[in-house]
């Protein structure tokens, strides 16, 4: 076992999966000679060549669009978008073609592209690169949406997107990019599907993915000192998403919170918090809590930005509303 | 041309006007729902293009005119004609309707609501020719509204910057719904929006089926010998309205499309090949005759006939229906 960070994670994922099929390529921008904004592609230019890992112009809507055609004949492309703010320039190719294609032609024709961005906050980047907009691909049939939360997961489901007949969203996270993880050394796969329970608990379940994980799985060690034992899901998949997990970890807690990073109108938690009224209503003995982002554009001034988005803090305090204990 | 040939492309042209036609009477029927975009008036170009390039083997992609494009690609028009019934026999299985018609057996590879749309996507197509390292093309065919659109723009770029092995076709109509070109577009002629990106292009009358044909041979050599894409502007016109809720009165005089009328592709190449001799006015009456017997006890018939998709089949074709549980999981917690 070595321990990498998530990016490099990511960029190992690359290299298997272009070494392993030849119709694997990457497109994005400043991807190649620059080696990626978050060094995702590093070094790949070098070893695998200009038509391989091509530098796309600031083009997104139609460098995806080009992804999605050759992935319609064959190729399998990794698309990369900057940054998810940048992706709803993209919006038109990812939702009204990729996600569709498969359907509107009953079956015959898939488009098997991995869309990764970073769609996350990072620090004092101001509201239009602080957009967390998982929750609107998590609402278009015909996408997949995942959200590996370290390096285990970065490089493992990202091999599975990349062989996977579906289209991929594939969301990580700028303040993710340098954390580090144990991954295995021999080649290894993770599925896409499938919430993880990362931390067994018995009083109250705290859900999240990628960065919001993060804050639960922090969250649960201030709870642990005050002697409550939370469980920790990961979601790892937003679409589908894995009811059953969700279900038996509220029906052995009986209590839940769900931390979302983005804003809570028609969001993640949303989403959960209907998933688990309709599944297991009765094994509930508390209303469950939201704890997600300020109901405002992200703003720069520091200490705005961190009033804005939640952090390990709230999501304690969170759990101790639903414990009834404040 | 061969006399054989052309008598083909003119009865061909016949079948393509006599199926449109046919779809407006079932849609008047409550037949066909949705929107429906007929192809009438613009059947050379098509017809020609499509004539010259490798059917089955180059990817042909294209707008929500699609039927005519489809169906010389090589669809089954019983296919196309069922896939506008929304039946599960259809090319889509039903689940496409008119804008969606797609059949990857033969390379086509679909028909798309939004306009402009395709640009990138016939591209990637062309990538993936280009990645694979064979002389396969694809061909785009979208018409003089959509290079208002950014992705026109932007995939031009590309294709040039990459030497995509991409035939852009441009059929000009003149109007983008009721929306004439010059009151829309800047630069009037198509052709010369690409000199930007460094692409050829040239063109051409596209109601002369031959002169398309020769346009179009060039140009796909051009692709095919990998000089990267080429733009073929056509000028040509929609007989019917947009869809079929637009009655043109609005937007375009009587007599422009008494003056275009004159210009129909299907009585120009007719009058040429009984000049000619390669046909007799007998011959075409016995074609028209053929094609809407065909039409109607054969496609229209077999539309009819067919099943609609089975409503447990709802489901179906969102993702993946047999994924493979090594990439996809679930994933077991212990
Ligand atoms: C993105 C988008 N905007 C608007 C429309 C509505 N619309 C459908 S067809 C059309 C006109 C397109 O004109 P043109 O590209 O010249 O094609 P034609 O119909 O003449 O063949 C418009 C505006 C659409 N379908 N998609
Ligand atoms: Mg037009």
């Amino acid at each position: 076992m070595a321990e990498l960070a998530y990016w490099e994670a990511i960029r190992r994922a690359h290299d298997e999966e272009m070494a392993n099929d030849p119709m694997v390529i990457a497109i994005g921008e400043d991807i190649g000679v620059v080696g990626g904004t978050y060094k995702a592609t590093s070094g790949l230019y070098q070893k695998y060549g200009e038509k391989r890992i091509i530098d796309a112009p600031i083009s997104e809507n139609s460098y995806t669009g080009i992804g999605i055609g050759a992935s319609m004949a064959g190729v399998r492309p990794i698309i990369e978008i900057m940054s998810i703010n940048f992706a709803l320039l993209a919006l038109d190719t990812l939702i009204n073609a990729a996600a569709k294609i498969r359907y509107m032609s009953g079956g015959r024709v898939s488009c098997p592209i991995v869309l990764r961005t970073p769609g996350g906050t990072a620090h004092q980047l101001a509201a239009q690169h602080s957009a967390r907009l998982a929750r609107m691909f998590m609402s278009t049939s015909g996408l997949r949406v995942v959200t590996p939360r370290g390096a285990m997961d970065a490089c493992g489901m990202l091999k599975s997107a990349v062989r996977c007949n579906d289209p991929v969203i594939f969301i990580e996270h700028e303040r993710m990019y340098n954390m580090r993880e144990e991954v295995p050394d021999t080649e290894y796969f993770r599925p896409l599907e499938g919430a993880e329970i990362v931390r067994k608990g018995t009083d109250i379940t705290l859900i999240g993915y990628n960065w919001s994980f993060i804050l639960c799985m922090k969250a649960a060690d201030m709870l642990a000192k005050d002697g409550i034992s939370a469980e920790v899901i990961d979601l790892r998949s937003l679409k589908p998403l894995d009811r059953e997990t969700i279900r038996r970890s509220v029906e052995k807690t009986h209590r839940v919170l769900v931390a979302e990073e983005d804003e809570a109108a028609v969001g993640t938690g949303a989403e959960i918090i209907s998933v688990i009224i309709e599944d297991c209503f009765f094994a509930l003995d508390a209303q469950p809590v939201r704890i997600h982002a300020a109901d405002v554009p992200v703003p720069y001034a520091a200490n705005l930005e961190h009033a804005a988005i939640p952090d390990e803090h709230d999501v304690y305090k969170g759990a101790l509303k639903v414990l009834g204990k404040i | 041309m061969k006399a054989a040939d052309q008598k083909r492309l003119l009865r061909e042209m016949i079948f393509f006007r006599r199926f449109e036609e046919r779809c407006f009477e079932a849609y008047m029927e409550h037949k066909i729902g949705g929107f429906l975009h007929l192809y009438s008036g613009q059947e050379a170009v098509a017809t020609g293009v499509l004539e010259m390039i490798r059917r089955g083997q180059d990817y042909v992609i294209t707008g929500y005119r699609d039927h005519i494009h489809a169906i010389k690609t090589g669809a089954p028009a019983r296919e196309v004609m069922a896939e506008l019934y929304g039946k599960d026999t259809g090319s889509s299985r039903g689940r496409g309707g008119s804008m969606h018609i797609f059949d990857p057996t033969v390379h086509f590879m679909g028909g798309y609501a939004l306009v402009g749309q395709p640009f990138p996507l016939a591209a990637g197509l062309a990538l993936a020719c280009k990645h694979k390292g064979t002389d396969q093309i694809a061909v785009c065919f979208l018409g003089d509204g959509a290079n208002n659109q950014g992705t026109f723009h932007e995939t031009m770029n590309m294709a040039s910057l990459w030497h995509l092995p991409v035939l852009f076709v441009c059929e000009n109509n003149q109007y983008a719904i009721g929306t004439r070109i010059d009151r829309s577009t800047a630069v009037v002629d198509q052709y010369k929006r690409v000199c930007g990106y460094n692409i050829p292009s040239s063109q051409h009358d596209g109601q002369n089926i031959e002169t398309v044909i020769d346009a179009a041979a060039k140009a796909i050599d051009h692709v095919r010998s990998g000089n990267g894409p080429y733009f073929i502007e056509f000028l040509t016109y929609r007989q019917r309205g947009h869809s079929m809720s637009d009655k043109t009165a609005a937007y375009r005089s009587r007599e422009e499309e008494v003056e275009w009328a004159k210009r129909d592709p299907i009585k120009l190449y007719s009058e040429k090949l009984v000049k000619a001799k390669v046909v007799t006015d007998a011959d075409i009456k016995a074609m028209e005759h053929e094609v809407l017997n065909e039409i109607e006890n054969d496609i229209v018939k077999f539309a009819e006939e067919s099943p609609a998709p089975k409503v447990e089949d709802l489901n179906k074709f969102v993702l993946d229906d047999s994924p493979d549980p090594r990439w996809i999981g679930p994933l077991q917690n212990s």
